[in-house]
């Protein structure tokens, strides 16, 4: 038994938010927020809201963790204490430590290390108000804000979450669907290659659910590439140049 | 390590080879003993290969979770201990005894294979609280697969001890763990552009990916984790999931 559960999570062919089964909340990207980072930026599904900020490349320390040859990357996935219902309470937790390593993980796959021997690389992750798939806006976030900060990547990391509600495969849960539906999974891509470098899933599914699923999310991962690119574009149209500023 | 022998790790395997001498659909030699800790409810030591594992299952009495107060509360922890590797360290555990223990934690949690409502004494009050420690002892690669079957080796022999005027009595047992199923971890090394099972401590320090899928006695998957700086295509992916549902049924029967 749980508390608060919802008789049905999808009615008539629709899900609770009137979302269909393969369309993402509203999303909104944003590059480039905060002054005093290297690179910045926010995304959003729906309510859930993650901030990235990147710091560096800077001299590593403590320095037994600098590479002689390579930069290294060093992620802090963090949820805000005012994020969800019940308050979290701040500093490192176990799950907060695992994401931040699984995010590590996948932001490798794209980043030229060997330029900055000695360096480190600092992406931080802040979830400000979490309605699940916060891992997912998080690493959309993140690899925007490095590409923000002007480190040399091979591509963009563009990720999502599918899950399954009553049999049926859908994209991007919210945290009700998270909370009671039956499969939650994090898909996280290489731009809009069929690389796969973030994917956790958690409940029961056949082979044949899982390749469901991984389609869905390829095609969910490419729009995120989309919207992201857009972003970055907005960010640096060229424009009217004011003289006097 | 020395960088001659990693590349020779990676140039074997590029030759489909291995290092000692396995196919890449073929797990090290596994040994499973139970019952080896008398003062834990329930335990049971791994070996594999020259990994060697120490799991311990101990139960208490506690308050539930909020959200689910008819349900017991399962806990696993990871403790990298010094005597097991050169690079473990005493202190808290690190990301990767946290990792451990939560891709442990969610394949027993998924697979549903303990009935935590059966571990209720008190809705909202009091439930029993399973502590799963998984102890390592030396370190020679692939702790996830070590340690999940280790957990649920160990479950399967738990009994739960008496409970009577809010004490716990240890020495008098009233019964077994409710435990319905039995989720085996397959972990799957990507070394350039090759899947391997069960890696060692050679080829995890030379893997580019890995990824742990736990599957159920139906053959159902019921949790995966993606670990290591590289990728899987999708074809990759469903056939580690091939691999692991295959694996799964066989390692399964170790611990019956």
């Amino acid at each position: 038994m749980k508390v608060g559960k919802p008789e049905e999570l999808i009615v008539k062919g629709k899900r609770l938010d009137g979302r269909k089964f393969e369309e993402f909340r509203p999303i909104i990207v944003e590059v480039g927020t905060l002054k005093r980072a290297q690179g910045s930026a926010i995304f959003r599904f729906g309510n859930t809201y993650a901030l990235s900020a990147v710091y560096g490349p800077r001299t590593a320390h403590p320095r037994h963790i600098q590479d002689p040859q390579k930069a290294v990357l060093r992620c802090r996935y963090s949820m805000a204490p005012f994020s969800t219902k019940e308050r979290v309470r701040p500093g490192t937790s176990r799950r907060a430590v695992e994401i931040s390593k699984v995010l590590n993980s996948a932001l490798s796959n794209v980043i030229f290390f060997d330029d900055y021997p000695k360096t480190v690389i600092d992406v931080f992750v802040e979830i400000l108000q979490a309605d699940a798939s916060t891992r997912c806006a998080g690493l959309n976030a993140a690899s925007l804000a490095l590409t923000d900060a002007g480190i040399p990547m091979k591509n963009l990391i563009s990720s999502c979450s599918v899950g399954k509600i009553d049999g049926n495969t859908v994209l991007d849960l919210d945290g009700l669907e998270d909370n009671y539906g039956d499969v939650d999974m994090a898909v996280a891509m290489i731009g809009n290659e069929d690389k796969i470098v973030l994917l956790q899933m958690d409940g029961i599914i056949t082979k044949e659910d899982l390749l469901k699923m991984l389609e869905v999310a390829k095609i969910g991962c490419i729009e995120i590439f989309e919207r992201q690119k857009q972003a970055l574009k907005e960010r640096y149209k060229t424009g009217e140049i004011d003289v006097e500023g | 390590m020395l960088k001659a022998s990693e590349n020779y790790v990676r140039k074997l395997i590029e030759e489909d080879s291995r290092l000692d001498g396995r196919k890449f659909e073929e797990f090290r030699k596994i040994e499973v003993k139970t019952d080896v800790i008398e003062s834990a409810e329930g335990s049971a030591r791994i070996i594999l290969g020259d990994s060697n594992v120490l799991v311990g299952v101990k139960l208490s009495v506690g308050e539930p979770f909020p959200d689910v107060p008819d349900e017991g509360v399962l806990i696993v922890n990871t403790e990298l201990v010094p005597i097991a590797s050169p690079t473990f360290e005493p202190g808290p555990p690190k990301e990767d005894a946290i990792e451990i223990s939560r891709v442990v934690d969610r394949g027993i949690r998924e697979s549903k294979c303990i009935d935590l409502e059966k571990l209720c004494i008190e809705p909202g009050k009091e439930v029993w609280i399973i502590n799963i420690d998984i102890h390592v002892l030396d370190h020679d690669g692939n702790l996830i697969d070590a340690g999940a079957l280790g957990a649920i080796a160990a479950l399967l022999k738990t009994k739960i001890p008496k409970y009577e005027n809010k004490k716990i009595i240890y020495e008098e047992k009233t019964g077994k763990l409710p435990v319905k199923d039995i989720p085996i971890a397959v972990t799957i090394a990507k070394i350039g552009d090759k899947l391997l099972i069960d890696p060692n401590l050679e080829e995890e320090h030379n893997l580019d990916a890995r990824i742990t899928i736990t599957t159920n006695k139906n053959g159902e998957i019921c949790s995966i984790q993606k670990g290591g700086s590289g990728y899987f295509t999708m074809e990759e992916v469903l056939k580690a999931a091939d691999l692991s549902i295959l694996k799964g049924k066989k390692l399964g029967k170790l611990i019956k």
